[in-house]
């Protein structure tokens, strides 16, 4: 018997978006594998659709709104409604707070999806269940492999929000704390909250391309072996806009997790640009 | 410390012409934004921060400006707007917490209303690639993004080597990821 069949099974509802959803699969499974092995049950919110992204409220702020909303009347009520992406969590937060302050806004959302707001609906990225559930009492520390990896954590934008949206919880420092756990030790450096240039990368790639070497130059300056992303939109433009000679792997958060509690799959690693698996067999941590 | 000549002399631009300013864009900016930009004290926090302001032509703070003043023209036309991905790092270093991504929002949606010529044409034609996937899906399908993106600017071999190479790593699916009932954002998408 796990501990994590010992501690009382969560159930909540899962928003994975269309990055996870496609380009980083590898993201979605290992985040299903992780919470799994911790007794979390994921249940993906049936027939969900793109939150807008960014490019919905850079050009029509109601559609960006009514995006947001489907997903938000799809979400079952009395269980929160977790979601992997940054951008996503940003999206699905800012029509809550519209829906909170706009009786007209209230009145568009019962009209389209033909039933009241939950004002009760809780969105909340991953990274808030894993510091709220206490995780460490979850998995035995028999089914921990240790890391022996040093990692430059980067959160992206992800840790901006507009000042309507504050104070909510700050994910500051959630990648250092869990990856510590697991045996990472993570380096400070400068760019671990500079912005990836999200959908600069398809018309201007010209200004995204020096961002993204700056950045990975930067970690492995700073003595780091790896990048750890919080948001698989930022690992896609770290892997696919870098042109430096010899780059440094980039994971995802979740994948490191899976890789620690054993259940990591090697095809999530063969779907890097970079690949990370050298550094992962130097360290005698082939999945 | 004598200071020069040139520290004096502020940059060289248009002169404003009060005659230009228009209050009544500026109140419609504010109410669509949802923020007050006239507590912008210049301080140029969100300027210092901003990770692109060296490609923008106004900084974020002189936007702040421009709409204070109620210069539309300027304010509607520059690329600043188009530049700005709202990471919000201008917003989290504000001093007067203004959402000043917000007021880039609402200030692109101006510009395509009064069919001022954007400036940046290849991001307004990504960011209408995406809608109109979301529209056919009710999800966003990379690869058809990325091909009607390339054939509308008539240049489908720049990114061709990163295209492939995504693809080789399966990292983009030939077919959509799509919705069961995408009829029903045809309420989102009526005109």
């Amino acid at each position: 018997m796990t501990a994590a069949d010992r501690a009382a099974p969560i159930e909540v509802s899962y928003f994975p978006g269309c990055s996870l959803a496609t380009t980083a699969k590898e993201n979605n499974q290992s985040l299903i594998e992780s919470c799994a092995r911790l007794g979390i049950r994921l249940v993906e919110i049936p027939d969900w659709n793109c939150c807008g992204s960014s490019s919905a409220h850079s050009i029509d702020h109601r559609i960006a709104f009514d995006l947001a909303c489907r997903n938000l009347a799809l979400a079952p009520a009395g269980r929160p409604l977790v979601t992997a992406c940054p951008s996503c969590t940003l999206r699905l937060k800012h029509a809550q707070h519209l829906l909170r302050h706009d009786a007209g806004a209230r009145g568009r959302y019962e009209t389209l999806w033909g039933r009241p707001y939950d004002p009760d609906l809780h969105v909340r990225h991953f990274f808030g269940l894993m510091v709220e559930i206490d995780w460490r009492s979850r998995i035995g520390n028999g089914d921990v492999v240790p890391l022996d990896l040093t990692f430059a954590p980067y959160y992206g934008c992800m840790l901006n929000r507009p000042a309507a949206l504050r104070p909510s919880t700050d994910h500051h420092g959630v990648m250092e704390r869990v990856l510590g756990d697991l045996g990472m030790r993570s380096v400070l450096w400068a760019s671990s909250t500079q912005c990836c240039g999200t959908f600069l990368t398809v018309a201007r790639p010209d200004i995204v391309t020096p961002k993204v070497n700056a950045i990975l130059q930067n970690a492995a300056d700073s003595g780091a072996e790896c990048v750890v992303t919080a948001c698989a939109m930022c690992h896609m433009n770290l892997e696919v806009r870098c042109t430096l000679k010899a780059p440094i792997p980039i994971f995802h958060f979740s994948e490191l997790i899976a890789l620690a509690f054993g259940s990591a799959r090697r095809d999530w690693f063969s779907r890097h640009l970079i690949d990370p698996r050298p550094l992962l067999s130097r360290k005698g941590l082939a999945a | 410390m004598e200071r020069s000549e040139a520290a004096m002399t502020p940059p060289k631009g248009p002169p404003i012409r009060l005659s230009a300013l228009d209050p009544q864009f500026s109140r419609e900016i504010k109410r669509l934004a949802g923020t007050d930009f006239h507590a912008c004290l210049q301080c140029r926090s969100c300027s210092g921060g901003c990770p692109f302001s060296d490609h923008m032509d106004y900084m974020p703070n002189g936007v702040m400006r421009l709409v204070q003043l109620g210069l539309k023209q300027e304010a509607l036309s520059c690329n600043t707007i188009w530049i700005c991905v709202g990471c919000h790092t201008c917003s989290i270093q504000c001093p007067m917490a203004i959402d000043i991504p917000g007021v880039m929002d609402a200030l692109r949606e101006r510009a395509l209303a009064e069919h001022v010529a954007v400036i940046e044409p290849d991001i307004l034609a990504f960011h209408r690639e995406v809608l109109n996937s979301i529209a056919r899906y009710g999800r966003t399908h990379k690869l058809e993004i990325m091909l009607r993106y390339k054939l509308k600017r008539r240049d489908l071999f720049s990114d061709l080597d990163v295209g492939l190479r995504m693809l080789a790593k399966r990292k983009l699916d030939l077919t959509p990821s799509r919705i069961a009932k995408t009829e029903e954002l045809q309420k989102v998408f009526r005109p």
